[in-house]
């Protein structure tokens, strides 16, 4: 757990980056600081591990206050990842990994190995273990500047804006694996961004700063898109928040009707009640959607060219954005609706979602 | 030319290798001595323009007054530094410290803004990643800072050790034994005439020790940064 406890710093030239800041980041989660430029999050990030000393405040690291320990010790217990990676140009991507538990005198070879393994987590092939880290792209060295900040299993890890600087697609891959990982190893983290997309996928706590460092809001991300406390909060989150809000919001198990289907493969049926028919696949996992009124030769099977795969899927218990995302890009209206194994279950339609969204619990609780 | 064909051709600047042949002991004494006069001056001066140009750097308001005192150092004429040495620092005319004090102050004046600017070059990232895992101020300077401030150091070396070469041969001329002494010769045996080979032999051993120096640095700059060249390819 790390605490932020009335914290404030003043830089000498009279700015207030941070006021009086009140806060809690559970152990386990991720809490993520959000805010436009300026508001202070990167002072907030870095008074933790004395990058930057507070004017007044503690700040407590579960029940010591790190004003009381040695920087360097300090640091050595705290992971820390920028933008940008800020990896060391004349070592190897592995010995860029090892650095910590270089620094804290452990054995050469068995540092190099925890290396070779973290790099394998994070998605890095074994080869580029001996390349230098300008030999990679950003998103590789992205992902090094994470194992790096893993390497000596730190309890607690701080992120500033790590993702920002690689392109949309490479973030997202980013994000995903980085919430998995986060799965398995359970870190305390705060994790700073300006993008409150960012902020509300990864954040388990979500604090909104505003600029001149005041604390405006700390909540899920759920309750922060349902019930922004303040015109600044409602802007920042922004528009469309009804809508991503449905993201957090699940029906249970969604109930579905039966759905007629085809294998793929098999001869190609000839007279249907309904204009679109269903593909599976052997194991029953949808393939796409047969166009019935098309005209096809006799004797032709399904085959993958005939499909139209628009559709996306959603689980049984998934949200109910992934619902209506389902039905709204199903080329029939209806949106299939699969097992966690990926084998259908069913189909559900817009208006059955729309009732479910109505019947929902008008707000959410936390 | 033609006046120098006619007085015969052991006087022709051509003949600096009979020359060399004749004097070698003596000649390679002086190319030993020169050499030693060249580069132990700039090794000192690399370890005192480190401590310098990493106070120029960490607290940047002494950057100007250290950058303009080292400038100011290194137009001083080197005949003028020689002699001045010895009264500033209480020792006596023709010391055998004088010249490589003179020299060391030089290198200094030299290294001190090229180990500054190399450490400049040495990404803030980099630096702020480093302070933010744990490196301690010394750790992060020798482990992080130095190395990659390295090409950069190399090219000023490059600079102080050629002009070492030169300026050691100046010393020479006010009686210290080094290749300077060859043109201290080739002036006395020049009266009454022209007689070349000791000037042009100094000249030839001056250029190869400067290229044989120059040519080390590189060599060393290349072994101490690895990562550069995989880069490169
Ligand atoms: N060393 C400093 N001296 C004076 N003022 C500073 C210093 N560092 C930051 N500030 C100011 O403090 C405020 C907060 O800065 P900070 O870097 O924490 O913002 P941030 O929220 O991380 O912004 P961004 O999203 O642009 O990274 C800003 O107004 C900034 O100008
Ligand atoms: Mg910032």
């Amino acid at each position: 757990m790390i605490r932020f406890d009335s914290v404030t710093k003043r830089y000498p030239d009279g700015t207030v980056a941070v006021d009086d800041l009140e806060l809690v980041a559970a152990s386990g989660q991720i809490t993520v600081l959000v805010g436009p430029s300026g508001c202070g999050k990167t002072t907030s990030l870095r008074m933790v591990n004395r990058m930057i000393e507070p004017t007044s405040g503690t700040i407590w690291l579960d029940d010591e206050d790190t004003a009381s320990m040695a920087t360097h010790e300090l640091r050595r217990r705290i992971g820390y990842v920028i933008q940008h990676a800020g990896l060391f140009p004349h070592k190897t991507i592995v010995d860029n990994v090892a650095t910590v538990p270089f620094l804290l005198g452990t054995d050469k070879k068995r540092a190099r190995s925890t290396a070779m393994e973290l790099l394998e987590r994070v998605g890095l092939p074994a080869h580029f273990a001996k390349r230098y880290p300008a030999q990679l792209s950003g998103g590789q060295q992205q992902r090094v500047g994470v194992a790096r900040a893993l390497a000596a299993d730190p309890p607690v890890m701080l992120m500033d804006e790590p993702f920002s600087a690689v392109d949309p697609v490479v973030r997202e891959q980013l994000q995903d694996e980085f919430l998995r990982l986060q799965q398995d190893l359970g870190k305390t983290i705060v994790f700073v961004t300006h993008d409150i997309d960012e902020a509300v996928k990864l954040g388990d706590q979500v604090a909104v700063l505003r600029v001149g460092g005041h604390l405006a809001q700390v909540a899920t991300p759920a309750e922060l898109l349902s019930r922004p406390v303040d015109a600044f909060v409602a802007g920042f989150v922004g528009r469309d928040r009804g809508y991503r809000a449905l993201g957090f919001a699940t029906a249970g198990t969604l109930s579905t009707r039966s759905e007629p289907t085809v294998a793929t493969g098999a001869p190609l049926p000839t007279g249907s009640d309904d204009d679109w028919l269903l593909a599976v696949d052997g194991a029953r996992a949808p393939q796409g959607w047969l166009d019935m009124r098309a005209s096809a030769p006799a004797g032709a099977t399904v085959t993958d060219g005939l499909l139209h795969r628009g559709g996306t899927l959603v689980t049984q218990g998934g949200s109910l954005r992934a619902a209506l995302d389902a039905c709204l890009s199903s080329p029939s209206g209806r949106g299939v609706v699969v097992d966690e194994g990926g084998a259908l279950v069913g189909t559900i339609t817009a208006a059955e979602v729309l009732e479910l969204i109505e019947a929902r619990e008008p707000e959410p609780r936390t | 030319m033609t006046v120098l064909a006619a007085d015969g051709a052991s006087s022709s600047p051509l003949h600096f290798v009979e020359y060399f042949l004749d004097h070698r002991s003596e000649d390679l004494g002086l190319l030993w001595s020169h050499t030693w006069l060249s580069v132990v001056p700039v090794i000192v001066g690399l370890l005192i323009a480190l401590p310098l140009g990493w106070v120029a750097r960490r607290h940047r308001w002494t950057y100007p007054p250290i950058m303009s005192i080292t400038g100011v150092l290194y137009t001083i004429p080197s005949i003028a530094l020689f002699v001045l040495v010895p009264p500033i620092l209480g020792l006596d005319t023709l010391d055998p410290l004088q010249v490589p004090i003179a020299l060391t102050v030089y290198s200094v004046a030299l290294l001190v803004r090229v180990v500054a600017d190399g450490l400049a070059s040495v990404p803030d990232e980099t630096v702020q990643a480093a302070t933010a895992l744990g490196f301690r101020p010394l750790e992060r300077f020798f482990k992080v800072e130095l190395p990659i401030a390295v090409p950069v150091i190399a090219a000023g070396l490059r600079v102080a050790v050629v002009s070492n070469v030169s300026i050691v041969a100046v010393a020479g001329t006010i009686g210290l034994s080094n290749l300077g002494q060859l043109f201290t010769q080739g002036f006395q045996l020049s009266t009454p005439d022209a007689y070349y080979p000791p000037i042009v032999l100094g000249i030839v051993l001056c250029v190869l020790l400067a290229v044989v120096l120059d040519s080390l640095v590189v060599l060393l700059n290349r072994l101490l940064t690895p990562w550069r060249r995989a880069v490169a390819t």
